[in-house]
C-alpha cells in the first residue's frame, strides 16, 4: 500500500475507535471510575511495543541504545503497575453480604 | 514474522483490551476484564518480540526485569487512599516513555534528509511533545498529592508572557520538525520545552483541583501512545491510545460538570487568580447545636433509614473501617444503611468508592448522587463525615457562593443531619455552610475516628 494509502486507512482506525471508546467507557458505572482509570492506565502501557522496537534495534549508537533502556523500564513499569493496582482494586468490590446479617437480631 | 502477520495478532490485542473495558460496565465482571486485557499485552508483547527487526539483546530483558519490579512493589504496596498519586505516576511513566520511543525514532531516522514523511515527523512532533507534557505534569501532580510540594496553586510575576513564549518556542521548533528540519537539537528542544511546560502547567493548579488534572493527564497519555502509533505504522498503539484519550476527556468533562467549572477554569484559573472572592456569599450568623456520640447513637438505632456521606476527611482520619462497623451494628437493628458519594468525594474520580470497598463496605450499598438525592426526603438521619462542601446547601440558593450551580447531595431535606466535624473550620474553599446551622443539623465534634468508635460502642450497649 502507498504511504498515503495506509495513512487514509489509519485515520480511518482512529476515528472509530473513538467513537468505540466514547461508547464502551459512557457504561463505566461511577463506582468503578478509580479502576477504569487504572485500567486505562494499564493500556496505555502498550507504549511498551514502540520501547521494544526502539530498545530492540540491532546496533544502535550511545544515545538511541540509552534512550530506548530507560523507555522500555518507564513502559514495563506501567504496564505491570497499571494490572496489577487495577486488579487489587477489583478483587476488593464485593457484593456482600457481612455473614452475621440476621443471626443475632437485636442485642 | 511480517508486518502483516503481527498485525493480524496485534487485533487479538485491540479485541482483548475492548473487551476489558466492556467488562468494566459491572464489578461483577470488572476483575476478570482487567485479566483479559493483560493478556491481550502479554500478546502485544510476544508479538514485538518475535518481529523482524526486534533484536532481543540486554536492554529488552533487563529494562523489562528493572521496570516491571518496581511496577509490581508499587502496586502492591500503595494504601488506597495513595492511590490518585499512583495512578498519577503510571500515567507519567507512560507519556514518558512515549516520548522517548519518538526521540530514538527520530535519532535513527532523520540523518538521512528526506526520509522523514511530513506525518511521520507530525507524529513524531506530538507524541514527544504531549508524552513530555504528560510526564513532567503528572511528577508535578504526584508531588502535590503525595504533599512533597505544597497543594496551594503555585503563581509567580509574568506567569502569562512566561507561558506565551514557551508554547511559542515549543510551537516553531515542532514545526521546524515536521518542515523538515531533521536536527537532532530541535526534537531535544521540543522535549525539554514541553518538560518545563508540563510542570507550569500544572503547578498554579490547587489540590482539590487534582482530580480534573488526572484525568486530562490521563488523556494526554492515550493521545501520546496514539500518535507514538503513527509514527510506528501500529495499529494496535492507535487504538489503544485512542480508547484511553476518550476515556480521560470524558472522566475529565464529568469532574468539570461535577464541580460546576468549566475545565479552562480550572486549568487556568490560578492564571488570572479567578477564585480569589468570587462573590459575597451570605454571612452566616446563628447558633450551631452541638450533640454527643449517646445521643446520635439513640437516634441512629430508632431510624429506619440512615444515609452516610463520606468526604475525603474520613479517609483522611482512617475511620473508613469504623464507619462499616457502625453500619454492620445498625443494620443488626434492622436500620436501612445506604451511603451517598458525591462524583468528587475523593481525589480522583470514584476514589470514595473504592476506599470504602477496601473497608469491606457491599458496592449495592454506595449510591451515586443522581440515585440517592430523591431519597432523602424518606431519610431518617443523615450523617456527613469530614464532608463539606458537597452538602452545603448555598451551591443551590446562594448565588454570591462561589460553589453556586455545583451540584450536591440535598441532605438538608432529611428528617435530622448530624455533621461529624473536627471543629467549626471551613472546608477547602473557605466558605460557610448554611448547613450546619440549619435547625435539623446537629454537629459531633471530635475526631472522625474516634467519634464513629464512640457511636459504634454506644450503639451496641442499646
Amino acid at each position: 500500500m502507498s504511504h498515503y494509502g495506509q495513512l487514509v486507512v489509519e485515520l480511518t482506525i482512529l476515528a472509530l475507535a473513538i467513537f468505540l471508546g466514547v461508547e464502551v467507557i459512557a457504561k463505566v458505572p461511577t463506582l468503578l471510575h478509580t479502576p477504569l482509570m487504572s485500567g486505562t492506565n494499564a493500556i496505555h502501557g502498550i507504549v511498551i511495543v514502540g520501547a521494544m522496537i526502539v530498545a530492540g534495534f540491532s546496533d544502535p549508537d550511545l544515545l538511541t541504545g540509552w534512550v530506548g533502556f530507560v523507555a522500555m523500564i518507564l513502559a514495563a513499569a506501567n504496564v505491570v503497575g497499571g494490572f496489577v493496582v487495577t486488579d487489587r482494586m477489583l478483587e476488593m468490590f464485593k457484593k456482600r453480604e457481612p455473614p452475621k446479617r440476621d443471626g443475632e437480631g437485636k442485642a | 514474522m511480517s508486518t502483516d502477520t503481527s498485525n493480524l495478532l496485534y487485533l487479538v490485542t485491540i479485541i482483548c483490551f475492548v473487551l476489558a473495558l466492556r467488562f468494566l460496565s459491572s464489578p461483577t465482571t470488572a476483575r476478570r476484564g482487567n485479566w483479559i486485557g493483560a493478556a491481550g499485552m502479554a500478546v502485544a508483547i510476544v508479538v514485538t518480540l518475535l518481529q523482524h527487526g526486534v533484536h532481543l539483546g540486554w536492554r529488552i530483558p533487563v529494562g523489562a526485569a528493572i521496570g516491571s519490579a518496581f511496577g509490581a512493589v508499587g502496586a502492591r504496596r500503595v494504601k488506597m487512599t495513595a492511590m490518585p498519586q499512583m495512578v498519577a505516576l503510571f500515567n507519567g511513566v507512560g507519556g514518558g516513555a512515549a516520548a522517548l520511543v519518538s526521540l530514538a525514532e527520530f535519532h535513527k531516522l532523520a540523518p538521512i534528509a528526506g526520509r522523514l514523511h511530513t506525518d511521520v515527523s507530525l507524529s513524531i512532533a506530538l507524541s514527544a511533545l504531549i508524552g513530555s507534557v504528560s510526564f513532567a505534569g503528572s511528577m508535578i501532580a504526584f508531588a502535590k498529592l503525595q504533599e512533597l510540594i505544597g497543594g496551594r496553586p503555585i503563581t509567580y510575576p509574568g506567569q502569562q508572557v512566561g507561558n506565551m513564549l514557551l508554547i511559542s518556542a515549543i510551537a516553531a521548533s515542532g514545526v521546524a520538525i515536521v518542515a523538515g528540519a531533521e536536527r537532532q537539537w530541535l526534537i531535544i528542544a521540543l522535549i525539554l520545552g514541553s518538560l518545563v511546560f508540563g510542570v507550569l502547567f500544572v503547578l498554579p493548579i490547587g489540590g482539590a483541583d487534582m482530580p480534573v488534572v488526572i484525568s486530562l493527564l490521563n488523556a494526554f497519555t492515550g493521545l501520546a501512545a496514539s500518535a507514538t502509533g503513527f509514527e510506528l505504522g501500529s495499529n494496535v498503539l492507535i487504538v489503544s491510545g485512542a480508547l484511553v484519550g476518550a476515556s480521560g476527556t470524558l472522566l475529565t468533562m464529568m469532574m468539570g460538570r461535577a464541580m460546576n467549572r468549566s475545565i479552562g477554569n480550572v486549568l487556568f484559573g490560578a492564571f488570572g487568580k479567578v477564585q480569589a472572592g468570587a462573590g459575597s456569599a451570605a454571612l452566616l450568623e446563628g447558633t450551631v447545636r452541638s450533640v454527643t456520640a449517646e445521643d446520635v447513637a439513640i437516634m441512629l438505632s430508632y431510624s429506619r433509614k440512615v444515609v452516610i456521606v463520606p468526604g475525603y476527611g474520613m479517609a483522611v482520619a482512617q475511620a473508613q473501617h469504623a464507619v462499616r462497623e457502625l453500619a454492620d451494628e445498625l443494620e443488626k437493628k434492622n436500620v436501612e444503611v445506604d451511603y451517598a458519594i458525591h462524583p468528587v468525594a475523593g481525589r480522583m474520580p470514584g476514589h470514595m468508592n473504592v476506599l470504602l470497598a477496601e473497608a469491606n463496605v457491599p458496592y449495592p450499598a454506595l449510591k451515586e448522587m443522581d440515585e440517592i438525592n430523591p431519597e432523602f426526603p424518606q431519610t431518617d438521619v443523615v450523617l456527613v463525615i469530614g464532608a463539606n462542601d458537597v452538602v452545603n446547601p448555598a451551591a443551590r440558593s446562594d448565588p454570591g457562593s462561589p460553589i453556586y450551580g455545583m451540584p450536591i447531595l440535598n441532605v438538608d431535606q432529611a428528617h435530622q443531619v448530624i455533621v461529624m466535624k473536627r471543629s467549626m473550620a471551613t472546608g477547602f474553599a473557605g466558605i460557610d455552610n448554611p448547613l450546619f446551622l440549619d435547625p435539623k443539623t446537629a454537629m459531633l465534634f471530635g475526631d472522625a475516628k474516634d467519634s464513629v468508635l464512640k457511636l459504634v460502642a454506644a450503639v451496641k450497649t442499646l
